[in-house]
């Protein structure tokens, strides 16, 4: 009995010094920028630029989050975090977000404090081979080398798709996706293996990107999207809606572009997203035109993936499941209403 | 081992203390006990309060707490292992088999590197200017780069020049060399073979009977027996004798290429042939260091003593200054290898599979237990340390000057 | 008549095999069979390695251009080193992500520790016969100007101030700062240390009512002065420069770095990169580690039963892991056991790894030092009834640690390689920077001149350490020859 007392007195000055717990947003907007943890290595994704300026898909997104707040896309800061590290560092409140392409599991959702906003890529782990190999299909796999870069399920993926088709296979496995590239490319390993968006970020870093193929099996489902600490639901909603804004603008047709003209548009669906109508934005603690910010600094989903993943940048990726419902693809989001 | 003085400021605890009335402030004993009970009243509180947070963090993240993630099946695969493995086996056998990687590179880097170690430190004393300067530049240069650019410089100095599995180079159709590694014919041992086993075993045992009879014998009547000749004839002989007698029970499994790879024989990875040489040639720039030092600490007068007395300078190399040597090189050179094993962790940043890559590594993302994880590591490292830093002791004991 | 020569014949000269070019290389190269024999391998070992690795890096080298094509077939050398690659990524490899626009604020402060500790050092290294006192004045001198002219009015002035401030307070110390003997030695102690956090707080409402950002800073600074000014009466310039080396500087140098005051724009610490990020992981892991592995030492051989298992346990635990898997635990681990919500800087938790880590090493080497030096001394400084710190500081340690300088040196550039490891858990040092910038898709294959350039510079570095500290160790013998 007394033990207990002493043991809740010892946690309370502990729980006391770390201070009341505030509302995520009020901590946000008290520190003035948003920190988010990304990968920082995984080009069209997250990576920085020879000028040190963040360029890719999770960090643009990141970006819009900024805009929403802060009228400001530029107010986050980038922390890079390794595999290892990125759930500490989101339990123990180090970044606000974690947009570090990290797939979406029932564990992780339900067992590991973590809240899913959505889907802002839907990707799923594949194999790249040399041409040279004549493989097209990964059921000729049987006996290669594969080069791994470590991640929490990359490896038992393989190692069950591999058993489920009777193969065998010599793994070779990295801490870090820049060492595995640079060794697959040395002709160590046959296969290369990752998300397929993964794959195609690490192709045009070979030496010869056009003499590799990315083999058409998909051997797992890998939806990434942000996600959040459990239990601050005003702070899940803003990210969340973020990102279904960016997924409404692309459907409605608001770009950056036109965005100023369509805020005279009569369309009721757009004027809610871009609060001329309503006030949807104030109901979760920020502005009326919070979606307009978004669009205006960052752009559209579409235009985000273009200009980050799309055909006419380095990782010539083709929309494919990364569509809009409407166009035969799996994003859709939420009506604003 | 080591001499401890004791702290000037508080005399020996029998020692009578003056008459003089002294306060309790400036009374050593009670100050001392005071500190110590502050300090350790502070470090279990913050033990405690480290405890209650992590218990509370890990609460909330969901993540189990305990040793029963040890036993669950581990589902991914290793690419070296020296015990049997699949992916169906538990995370303790990822343990394990971390465990004899690590062990496995550690002892190989460690015979190389004291081997070099030793024959670069000679040479550095050499009076062949060429060469002890040659050996200087190398130690200098080797000594001032980290260890973990020699580990990614092997690593692609001996990956970049070889060919693939397809083009690999061919040794008499038995042994391959290409990127994917080394692929040496594998003995199968068929019945009978343990009687082959019983003979080399018999014949090593017979040759460390022999040298010790010889030096025996040569101490006693000063007439030397030609150890050599017998060994080699024993350890050649013993085994080919058993071999006929019992049919030739051990078959070569030759490696032969199907598909992508080698299937059949033993395939030593690149991975581990870089770490080995990263280590290797890493700690002999160290090691030639302590052997120089050693070698130098020994009086000349010991030198020209035995000159004096006929050696050659071979001999006295090995009969003379080597031993006395010993035992100021022993120190260090235990702390040399010390650290090679500890540095062979860095085997995580090119991609063979020691226990910081698979245990604390694929096992550590998978299970998400850090704190279980990195705690049995950071123990197996430091039990390697004390199992190592004992044995040496034991060999220093050995050497040291028997004083009369 | 007389046979007897009365000039004397020039003695002949020495047979041209024993001297001369011929009669070195004879004795040098070929004085036996077998050295003869070794000659001619290494001879052989330099012919195969050294004409194509220089060809390589000098020779057939690309040096003009700011692209790839310059180093590849029409326009540049494929066989030769690319080292266009290094020179356009030369900023990022230097300082990282640091805004391009405040990167001379790394250069100031790095200008300033150069003027400061440049000439400690010079003094350090000359024999006394040749030491004056104005070498420490000349440097600094000349380094206002040039800082005058690199930086402007403002951080030269604060450079004078700083550069200056040894001379005056070694100078203004003699005069102040004595408080009555009858305080005794607690009284005296908790006075100076009362006043300098008194000043710290002071320092910290100024700079909060100028409203001129850097409190904790300025505060700092304050307290430092209040503290060193009593402590170090009566010491020489020399003293002075040094304790504001370990002090104030730091203070200055962290300002600069992280911004947020006096018109500096705030940098955050993940923004720090390159070799400037490998040379703070290195100064302030030597810097922190020392004090701390003295104080390890100490407590390793107290008398104190309690507080020498702790040290033994601690060090031994320390030096019995991978600096990796502390990297790991300070990465992975050290947040779960804060409190929620508390969270602490990824640079700071790899500094306070790095630093632990090394400071269990260098208590071993100053243990070693303690060691050596004779029970007579201990007993000496006793006699003259010097207090155990005072006995420390004025007959300890100034022997021990001469004694332990190259064990010293040693596990100062072994922390200045492993700073290369903190790459495993995504800081953004020279190597991390390095690999970043193979995996850039307008850059490829250079993987060979990245290493080569990372591994020269960690080179110059580390051996610029180890062949100083042989020279101080040389100068400082003095006594024991």
């Amino acid at each position: 009995m007394r033990r207990k007392t002493w043991i809740c007195a010892i946690l309370a000055v502990f729980l006391c010094a770390s201070g009341a717990v505030a509302g995520m947003l009020d901590t946000v907007k008290q520190r003035g920028v948003v920190v988010a943890g990304v990968s920082g290595k995984v080009p069209g994704f997250s990576v920085p630029d020879d000028k040190g300026v963040w360029r890719g898909l999770d960090v643009d997104f990141c970006r819009a989050l900024a805009a929403a707040i802060f009228n400001d896309a530029e107010k986050v800061k980038f922390v890079p975090v390794t595999t290892k590290e990125r759930f500490t560092a989101l339990q123990t409140g180090e970044i606000d977000v974690l947009s570090r392409n990290t797939t979406w599991t029932f564990e992780r959702d339900v067992q590991q404090g973590l809240d899913f906003a959505g889907i802002l890529f839907f990707d799923g782990q594949g194999f790249m081979v040399n041409k040279k190999l004549g493989v097209n299909s990964a059921k000729q796999l049987d006996g290669a080398s594969i080069c791994i870069q470590t991640g929490t399920t990359t490896e038992k993926n393989v190692s069950d798709y591999f058993a489920a088709n009777n193969m065998k296979f010599k793994p070779v496995v990295f801490e870090s996706a820049d060492e595995s590239t640079v060794i697959y490319d040395s002709g160590r390993c046959d296969v290369y293996t990752t998300d397929t968006s993964g794959l195609a970020a690490r192709r045009v870093t070979l030496s010869k990107p056009e003499d590799h193929i990315i083999l058409p099996e998909v051997i797992s489902k890998e939806p990434l999207g942000p996600a959040v600490r459990q239990g601050d639901n005003q702070w899940a909603d803003i990210v969340r809606w973020t990102l279904f804004a960016l997924i409404n603008a692309e459907e409605l047709g608001v770009t950056s572009k036109n965005v100023d003209e369509m805020l005279k548009s009569n369309n009721p669906e757009i004027k809610q997203l871009l609060g001329v109508e309503g006030n949807y934005g104030e109901q979760f603690g920020l502005t009326k035109d919070w979606a307009y910010r978004i669009v205006k600094q960052v752009g559209n989903y579409g235009e985000i993936f273009d200009r980050n993943v799309g055909p006419n940048t380095a990782l010539k990726l083709n929309r494919g499941q990364n569509a809009l419902w409407t166009r035969g693809g799996l994003i859709y989001a939420p009506p604003i209403r | 081992m080591s001499k401890r003085f004791p702290n000037p400021r508080l005399g020996p605890a029998d020692e009578p203390r003056p008459s003089l009335p002294v306060r309790a402030v400036n009374n050593p004993r009670v100050r001392a006990v005071c500190i110590q009970v502050a300090v350790f009243a502070v470090l279990v509180f913050a033990l405690a309060a480290a405890v209650f947070n992590t218990a509370h963090n890990l609460r909330k993240a969901g993540i189990a707490s305990g040793f029963e993630f040890l036993g669950h099946v581990s589902g991914f695969d290793i690419g070296q292992s020296l015990i049997e493995y699949s992916r169906s086996s538990t995370y303790a056998r990822v343990f394990v088999v971390g465990l004899l990687n690590t062990l496995l590179v550690s002892t190989v880097s460690i015979f190389f590197s004291t081997l070099i170690g030793f024959f670069l430190g000679i040479l550095r004393l050499s009076p062949n200017w060429l060469l002890n300067r040659m050996a200087l530049v190398y130690v200098e240069v080797v000594r001032n780069v980290p260890l973990l650019l020699q580990v990614f410089f092997w690593y692609i100095a001996i990956l970049s020049p070889l060919p693939g599995p397809r083009q690999a180079i061919d040794f008499f159709g038995a042994v391959f060399l290409c990127n994917r590694g080394l692929i040496i014919p594998r003995p199968v041992l068929d019945e009978g073979s343990r009687w082959v086993i019983l003979a080399v075993v018999v014949a090593v045992v017979g040759v460390v009977g022999l040298k010790i009879w010889g030096d025996r014998r040569q101490r006693l009547t000063g007439r030397r027996a030609p150890v050599l000749l017998l060994s080699l004839l024993l350890v050649a002989g013993l085994p080919m004798i058993a071999m006929v007698a019992t049919g030739y029970p051990v078959r070569w499994e030759l490696p032969n290429l199907k598909g992508f790879n080698f299937l059949g024989g033993i395939t030593l990875q690149p991975e581990f042939t870089a770490l080995v040489l990263a280590l290797t040639l890493y700690t002999a720039g160290f090691i030639a260091e302590n052997v120089r030092a050693g070698i130098q600490a020994v009086p000349t007068g010991q030198i020209e003593a035995a000159r004096s007395l006929g050696f050659r300078p071979g001999k006295i190399l090995r009969l003379v200054v080597i031993p006395q040597a010993m035992r100021v090189i022993i120190p260090p050179l235990t702390s040399q290898h010390l650290t090679l094993v500890k540095n062979s962790s860095l085997a995580v940043v090119i991609g063979y599979p020691d226990l910081m890559a698979v245990f604390a590594g694929t096992a550590l993302n998978q299970t998400g237990q850090a704190v279980e994880i990195i705690a049995i590591t950071m123990l197996v490292y430091l039990v390697i340390s004390l199992v190592i830093s004992a044995v040496m002791n034991v060999y220093d004991r050995k050497m040291a000057i028997r004083e009369r | 008549m007389s046979y007897v020569k009365t000039v004397r014949t020039r003695d002949l000269p020495p047979p041209p095999t024993e001297s001369g070019l011929i009669g070195w290389l004879r004795h040098n190269l070929f004085s036996s069979w077998l050295n003869t024999s070794m000659t001619f391998v290494g001879l052989a070992v330099l012919l195969w390695t050294l004409p194509p690795f220089l060809g390589w890096a000098l020779f057939k080298a690309n040096w003009l251009g700011d692209s790839q094509n310059a180093c590849v077939q029409p326009m540049g050398n494929p066989d030769g080193a690319c080292w266009v690659f290094i020179k356009v990524r030369f900023g990022m490899l230097m300082y990282g992500f640091y805004p391009e626009v405040d990167r001379w604020r790394i250069d100031y402060a790095f200008l300033l520790l150069a003027a400061s500790a440049g000439p400690l050092l010079m003094a350090g290294l000359l024999s006394p016969k040749h030491r004056d006192e104005r070498i420490l004045m000349v440097v600094p001198s000349l380094a206002v100007p040039v800082i005058l002219a690199l930086h402007g009015a403002g951080p030269a002035s604060l450079a004078l101030a700083y550069l200056a401030a040894p001379t005056l307070l070694s100078r203004l110390g003699t005069r102040t700062g004595k408080l009555p003997p009858s305080t005794g030695f607690f009284g005296r102690a908790s006075a100076i240390v009362a006043a300098s956090i008194l000043a710290y707080w002071a320092g910290v409402l100024a700079a909060q009512t100028l409203q001129t950002g850097l409190e904790g800073v300025i505060g700092l600074v304050a307290g430092f002065l209040v503290f060193l000014l009593p402590t170090l009466r009566r010491s020489s310039s020399a003293m002075w420069r040094l304790a504001l080396l370990l002090t104030v500087y730091p203070c200055i140098a962290y300002a600069f770095f992280i911004g947020g005051g006096f018109g500096l724009r705030y940098v955050e610490t993940d923004l720090w990169g390159g070799m400037f990020l490998t040379l703070v992981l290195a100064g302030v892991g030597i810097t922190a580690s020392f004090p701390i592995g003295v104080l390890l030492a100490l407590g390793r051989r107290s008398n104190m039963p309690v507080i020498r298992a702790l040290c033994i346990g601690f060090i031994e635990l320390i030096r019995g892991v991978p600096l990796i898997s502390v990297l790991f635990m300070v990465s992975v681990m050290l947040p779960l056991t804060l409190p929620e919500g508390t969270h602490i800087n990824k640079l700071l938790r790899a500094l306070v790894g790095v630093s632990l880590f090394y400071a269990a090493y260098m208590a071993e080497v100053v243990r070693g030092g303690l060691q050596a030096i004779p029970r007579g001394q201990y007993e000496a400084a006793e006699a003259l009834g010097f207090r155990y710190w005072k006995s420390l500081r004025l007959v300890i340690l100034p022997q021990a640690l001469r004694l332990v300088i190259p064990g010293i040196t040693n596990t100062v550039l072994g922390l200045a390689k492993d700073t290369t490891l903190v790459a495993v858990i995504n800081l953004m040092d020279l190597l991390g920077i390095l690999k970043s910038a193979l995996a850039d898709s307008n850059w490829l294959g250079f993987t060979k001149e990245a290493y080569v350039f990372a591994g020269l510079a960690f080179w110059v570095i580390c051996f610029g350490i180890s062949r100083t500290s042989m020279r101080l160790e040389k100068r400082l013998r003095y006594g024991n020859r």
